[in-house]
């Protein structure tokens, strides 16, 4: 995971989510956005635009 | 060493932080804002006895506002910094309290607070989430490497406080040393504690090299949390997921479930409502009769006179006004604190943002919509939560437009007299109005918050970046405090200006200019000498004539030319003006001006009167259908509140807000009834 936006990435940053950290994309919200994903132990919800600047690589477990 | 200790309160949103404070302070609390912003400070104090042999202490605790770290990125988290950095009154210690379900995240915060050369006592709360799932954290080792003392707690349950207080009578010394300030820092910074003069540097308000910051905190988190990673891989048990977030997963499938997901959230607002609306019926209507008895009690005993009339028709029923929605408000907070408590307020604001975001505010702002059906002044205190400053103003803006619990009474009386009791189709006429005007006023809110969106502007971007915490079992403790929290802001703050304008429109209705209310008096009696009228007939009339002539009346008859297009006269007016302090005061103004009180056979209730009531000169009745909804459309719209005004001047710094909101809802209300008046006439 790396992000592409200072700001948004900061956010995430603030709340664990550095870059290298495994992520677990959850569910969408009703009307498809927002989303919601978990990070170390803690549930993130970020509207799907934010979500974009977030890079993430999948990884098989 | 002092007697009394400072300790701040420092934690991550969801930590549990003010709960911990308020079983350490119980109700030894002052709330207040810190100087000069309007972010609520709240302090207490408690004294911890002498355990385990140590003398006891007076704490004093500052509850700091939730940050995720010391790079404040809005005007509460700035403020927990400016608390830790202010020089001249630094808190002796700072209690960090964590969430043991994330505690890598809130070691961050903890860590940059010792760098800043704090002692520090570190909480973690919320351990049952951990024991329940059988996982262990090894408290000595963190301690340890960390270099402070560190206690579990289950602040909810009110476990581990023992060893906390414990903890707080120990001598803190003033520089933890195990935990040595990280070597980036001390090479950037030459002066000690190096995460000062870096914070001083990073949150200096003029800051022309943001992006270098920006870059800055990156990598100092990212650094602290390697760091924390390994420290935490010896203190903790393998992490495997905890019980309570499988639990959270399955909830959170059925409530934000595409379809179940929002049939839930209706339900639950319909619940929440019924159950409002008829539980606080009873307490309600015993408060305002225990008011009118008060009032009459007093007025028997005291001898009669300007006082005792303030006392009785100023003071007592405009007090009585603002204690009769306590029920309704309690009731509702009581809802809020469940849904807070319980975690589904994250939910709602999740499912709900991407339908708020097209009108310029986002998921967050549904708490306060919602809360500002029962009373827009704690609903606008409840919009601190949302960062953006655009979306926060639009969410201030509009929330007054959602019917409040104030025009209930308005609505009720003016439907009883104007609309019919029939059915068409399944429903009631009067049914369909009410929920009508409860829509209108949802609409116009939607309506005005587009229009904001597009002439507000703003360089701040919209982030929705926000924690969903686990789903507890909301704990009474916590709902009944703020419940108690909720009504106490509601009667102080609201309590004082509506006492206080009650008394200025008491005093405006009940003298006129020198010379007429004597004129009308002599009137009366010549009247009543010569058998025209009886005693009691005369009251009610000379009251009514009166209040015409009263300097009450004369703003009545004065902005009649403004309101007449509605259908309104001066008796309305008169209603109009007195309602600017509370909405709920113009049944009182209606029952004044329809001299009700003295006993007329024909038509005796209030309700009657008014129908009776015709158009000066004419037969049409004046609260014909049309113009008594165009009145309640009216009611809808303006904003007849000085509480909300008081509250939004506050919550935005500045007259420019309730301003702009007082001439643009006046605008929609006497538009709205006017359009109504013209298409039913």
């Amino acid at each position: 995971m790396r992000f592409d936006d200072e700001e948004i990435g900061l956010r995430l940053i603030e709340m664990g989510c550095i870059p290298g950290t495994e992520i677990v994309v959850l569910r969408k919200a009703p009307l498809g956005d927002p989303l919601a994903f978990s990070c170390r132990g803690s549930i993130i919800s970020i509207r799907s635009r934010e979500a974009q600047q977030v890079m993430v690589e999948e990884c098989n477990e | 060493m002092n007697d009394t200790l400072n300790v701040a309160l420092v934690g991550n949103p969801n930590c549990g932080k003010s709960t911990l404070f308020n079983v350490l302070t119980g109700l030894n609390q002052k709330t207040g804002n810190f100087p000069g912003v309007t972010v609520e400070k709240r302090s207490g104090t408690f004294r911890i006895g002498g355990i385990q042999g140590k003398v006891s202490r007076n704490i004093n605790l500052i509850d700091l506002p939730g940050t995720y770290s010391l790079f404040p990125k809005s005007p509460d988290e700035y403020e927990t910094y400016r608390a830790l950095s202010n020089e001249s009154d630094k808190p002796d210690l700072v209690l960090l309290v964590a969430d043991a379900s994330g505690l890598s995240r809130s070691l961050i915060l903890c860590t940059q607070v010792i760098d800043m050369g704090f002692p520090v006592v570190l909480c973690v709360n919320m351990i049952d989430l951990l024991e329940e799932s059988g996982q262990t954290l090894n408290l000595e080792r963190l301690k340890e490497e960390l270099g402070v003392p560190v206690c579990a707690l289950n602040a909810r349950k009110g476990k581990g406080l023992q060893a906390l207080k414990g903890i707080l009578l120990d001598e803190h010394a003033e520089k933890p040393s195990a935990w040595a300030a990280p070597d980036w820092l001390v090479e950037k910074f030459n002066s000690t504690p190096p995460f000062t003069e870096c914070l001083n540097n990073a949150n200096a308000l003029d800051k022309s090299n943001t992006t270098d910051w920006v870059r800055f905190q990156s990598d100092d988190t990212t650094k602290r949390l390697n760091r924390i990673d390994a420290l935490l891989q010896m203190a903790r048990s393998k992490s495997e997921p905890l019980k309570a977030m499988v639990q959270t997963q399955k909830i959170d499938a059925l409530l934000t479930h595409p379809l179940w997901g929002f049939i839930i959230f209706l339900g639950v607002l319909l619940l929440m409502f019924q159950a409002i609306f008829s539980w606080s019926e009873l307490p309600m209507d015993l408060i305002d009769q225990g008011f009118a008895s008060a009032s009459a009690w007093l007025g028997a005993q005291l001898p009669s006179g300007s006082f005792t009339s303030l006392l009785t028709q100023g003071v007592l029923p405009g007090l009585g006004g603002i204690i009769m929605f306590v029920p309704q408000i309690a009731l509702l907070f009581g809802f809020i604190a469940i849904l807070e408590d319980s975690g589904y307020m994250a939910r709602v604001s999740f499912i709900n943002d991407r339908v708020l975001r097209r009108f310029g505010i986002n998921g967050k702002s549904i708490i306060p919509l919602i809360s500002g059906v029962a009373c827009a002044v704690p609903a606008i205190l409840s919009a601190r939560t949302i960062r953006n400053t655009r979306e926060r103003l639009i969410t201030i803006f509009i929330t007054p437009l959602m019917s409040c619990s104030a025009r209930i009474p308005v609505y009720t009386l003016l439907i009883a007299v104007a609309i019919p009791d029939t059915e068409s189709g399944i429903f009631n006429t009067r049914g369909l109005v009410l929920m009508g005007l409860y829509l209108l006023g949802l609409l116009a809110a939607l309506f005005s918050a587009l229009l904001m969106k597009y002439w507000v502007k703003t360089r701040e971007r919209s982030i929705f970046i926000m924690e969903m915490p686990v789903y507890r079992m909301p704990q009474g403790r916590v709902v009944l405090r703020s419940m108690f929290d909720k009504v106490k802001v509601f009667v102080l703050e609201a309590g004082k200006i509506i006492v206080a304008i009650s008394v200025v429109l008491w005093a405006l209705s009940s003298y006129g200019p020198s010379g007429e209310f004597e004129r009308i008096e002599v009137k009366y009696q010549q009247k009543i000498a010569t058998g025209d009228i009886n005693i009691e007939q005369a009251d009610g009339l000379e009251a009514a004539e009166k209040l015409r002539a009263s300097y009450a009346g004369m703003i009545g008859r004065a902005i009649e030319p403004v309101i007449a297009p509605l259908g309104f006269d001066w008796k309305i007016g008169i209603a109009l003006v007195t309602s600017f302090a509370a909405r709920e005061v113009f049944v009182g103004t209606m029952a004044t001006i329809y001299g009700v009180g003295s006993d007329d056979e024909q038509s005796s209730t209030l309700k009657e009167r008014m129908q009776n009531d015709k158009i000066h000169a004419s037969e049409n009745k004046l609260f014909s259908f049309g113009t008594s909804l165009a009145l309640m459309v009216f009611y809808a719209f303006a904003l007849q509140c000085m509480s909300t005004i008081a509250v939004v001047k506050r919550e935005t710094g500045s007259w420019k807000w309730p301003t702009y909101q007082f001439i643009w809802f006046g605008f929609l209300a006497w538009m709205g009834a006017f359009l109504v008046h013209m298409f039913f006439n």
